[in-house]
């Protein structure tokens, strides 16, 4: 099996997924001649020049044209350059896109596809670096997805891109040429809202997703050298969220911990205690864990601020072995 | 009420020249005045306590009716905003589908009672669902024309907005889009110079909506919109230039706002008896109706007869979305997603 980075797995996917059905097309800002400023759609517009589309800088529009095209017979995929740069379309993704089926009692379906590369580490400050989840795994009629690997990526994005629902498709941006993995040559797909034990466990249970993920497995193999058994679950999918494979975890380890990037207060890590509190309270041997990202407004510039800011394998670690003490 | 044409709109006399065929119409004058029936009945019934919620069309029918018949039925899309009563019932929706979504009944089929009336959809009218944030469906109808770009089709995607939505940034976001890829596409602004209390001077500095076609690169046509003859040239011209793939045209149209904006609105509070007044003499169904007379296009008995029969279909409508079932409260989880 070739090993590709996330980039390429993405690219892939959207290229194979347009290969067999012109009905898929993308729209979004620098995604033509350039290729998409971190190069994902690079060589589509050759192969497509119809449907690899480049838009005005407006992402209102963008999402807001895609959700049009995609009740009139084709598979949008709209590209938002930052999910820094989401928030003029929160009105489009949230209040259009998320409630159309329901609000046309399913008379009209939304199979739209938002790619939107975030999070931080990679110097890219205030606003281009943030983690947006929370925002929108908050709402029904949306699907929030935020793969790790090479092979997640390429599998979540074709069952989004075949999903008659609006799928949020996170990327972490510092992933994609950092994560190589081996991704097979045939057509498979990773069905949306299924987690993934990445590493199993005995002792503790760390649930987490995108460049986390990485940190958290890292941490795992630190805390293995010291005698302690942890369990790194990929959730993949926010929304809807695998809550039988968290609580199975669990329920075996007794002890959980959450790790994300964005901040703590109000973040998805909240969820994720709330439903372990409340379904697996009496096999918890210690308080559920939360660890996130600090509660300031966005990630600084500055080297030393970024990197007081970011979760780190070391820090990730020191809270496992908090958890394990416990 | 002061109308600004622009040289490329046709003005009422040059309407009256066309040579449209009789039962056309004669389809116009039914279409706006059942239009204005069943509007008038639902502001009845929600004086009656009988309906929670009416918002109006009465005084955009000439500028709604004249446009979707310059549609082609069969394949173009409609994306109507809350006072598209006229242009929703031009593409197909019955008076009893209306009265339906006003009754909140399960069987309505805009949103089978989840939504407040008069935000229409139909996929198999090809009427775009709609939401109560204003200017969202401009670039949706952009969207639903770059998918018939896209697919090599021919049909055009039509939306409707009040002159506040102008003020929107989905208004500019989504022309703009539309006129760099030249989408078929036909954006009307029907002005009726209130957006509920704030008059048109405070909403922006230009005298016309139109006027910003220039600014997109496409031509804005500013036509009477109680005119319902020129309504249907103005846009006949539009879609023609969608289909050759010449681009999107913005059309605004001047209207008259008859009613408050909505049933929780009390006009009077910022609009004087004087302008209600003046307001009334451009009533664009007694204006269609003088037209028809002195042209001998409908005889007196014939708008009666017409007239009484629209009220039959009314009343009919209204018996039976009164009758049919409400939503069942187990329903409230269906499709959240689709399977």
């Amino acid at each position: 099996m070739p090993e590709i980075n996330i980039l390429e797995a993405i690219r892939q996917a959207i290229d194979e997924m347009m290969s067999s059905d012109e009905r898929v097309f993308v729209l979004g800002e620098d995604v033509g001649v350039r290729g998409g400023v971190f190069r994902v759609t690079d060589g589509l517009i050759a192969k497509y020049p119809r449907r690899i589309i480049d838009s005005p800088l407006a992402e209102s529009a963008i999402v807001g044209a895609c959700v049009g095209a995609a009740m009139n017979g084709t598979l949008p995929i709209a590209e938002i350059q930052f999910a820094d740069f989401i928030a003029p379309a929160f009105n489009q993704i949230v209040q259009e896109a998320a409630r159309i089926h329901y609000r046309s009692n399913g008379d009209w379906t939304m199979p739209l596809v938002i790619r939107a590369p975030y999070g931080g580490g990679i110097h890219g400050a205030l606003y281009h670096s943030q983690s947006i989840e929370a925002f929108f795994a908050h709402v029904p009629g949306l699907k929030v997805l935020a793969p790790a690997t090479p092979y997640d990526a390429k599998g979540l994005l074709k069952s989004a891109i075949e999903d008659p629902n609006p799928v949020l498709f996170l990327e972490h941006k510092k992933t994609y040429r950092l994560i190589k993995g081996q991704v097979p040559d045939d057509d498979y797909r990773v069905p949306i809202g299924e987690a993934d034990v990445k590493r199993p466990g005995e002792d503790l249970s760390v649930f987490a997703y995108g460049l986390m993920l990485h940190y958290c497995m890292e941490a795992a193999r630190m805390l293995a050298a010291e005698g302690v058994s942890v369990e790194v679950v990929d959730l993949r999918s926010l929304r809807p969220l695998d809550i039988a494979t968290i609580l199975a975890s669990v329920r075996r380890t007794s002890k959980a911990m959450v790790v994300h990037e964005d901040n703590l207060t109000g973040g998805f890590g909240g969820e994720i205690a709330a439903l372990i509190g409340e379904h697996a309270f009496e096999h918890l041997d210690a308080p559920v864990m939360r660890l996130g990202g600090p509660d300031v407004p966005a990630m600084p510039f500055a080297k030393p601020l970024e990197d007081a800011f970011m979760p780190s394998p070391a820090k990730i670690a020191a809270a496992m072995r908090r958890l394990a003490a416990y | 009420m002061a109308v600004s044409t622009k040289a490329t709109a046709p003005g009422a006399d040059v309407a009256a020249q066309r040579d449209l065929a009789p039962t056309m119409m004669r389809d116009m004058f039914r279409f706006m005045l059942l239009a204005r029936a069943l509007d008038e009945r639902m502001w009845l019934l929600n004086r009656a306590g009988k309906a929670p919620f009416v918002i109006s069309c009465q005084g955009h029918e000439a500028a709604q009716v004249g446009a979707a018949l310059a549609l082609d039925r069969t394949k173009d899309f409609t994306l109507p905003y809350y006072r598209g009563l006229g242009t929703v019932l031009v593409m197909g929706m019955t008076p009893a589908e209306i009265m339906l979504a006003l009754f909140a009944r399960a069987a309505d089929p805009s949103s089978g009672g989840r939504q407040m009336p008069a935000h229409y959809s139909s996929r198999r009218l090809r009427i775009v669902t709609q939401s109560s944030p204003v200017g969202t469906q401009i670039p949706h109808a952009a969207g639903v024309a770059l998918a018939e770009q896209i697919r090599g089709g021919d049909a055009v995607a039509w939306t409707s907005f009040g002159e506040g939505t102008a003020s929107q940034g989905d208004f500019h976001e989504g022309i703009n889009f539309a006129a760099v890829h030249r989408l078929p596409a036909i954006f009307q602004c029907e002005n009726n110079e209130y957006a509920i209390s704030v008059p048109q001077k405070m909403q922006m500095a230009v005298n016309s909506v139109a006027d910003r076609g220039v600014a997109y690169g496409i031509p804005g046509v500013c036509v009477d919109g109680t005119d319902v003859l020129a309504m249907y040239e103005v846009t006949q011209r539009a879609v023609a230039r969608a289909r050759a793939g010449d681009g999107p045209t913005l059309i605004e149209a001047r209207v008259v706002r008859l009613t408050a904006h909505s049933s929780d609105d009390n006009d009077r509070t910022y609009r004087s008896q004087h302008e209600l007044r003046a307001m009334r003499q451009h009533d664009p169904i007694a204006r269609f109706a003088s037209y028809l007379h002195e042209h001998d296009l409908i005889a007196e008995d014939e708008e009666r007869e017409l007239r009484e029969a629209i009220a039959a279909e009314v009343d009919a409508a209204t018996e039976a979305a009164e009758q049919a079932p409400l939503p069942e409260p187990e329903t409230l989880y269906d499709h959240v997603y689709a399977p």
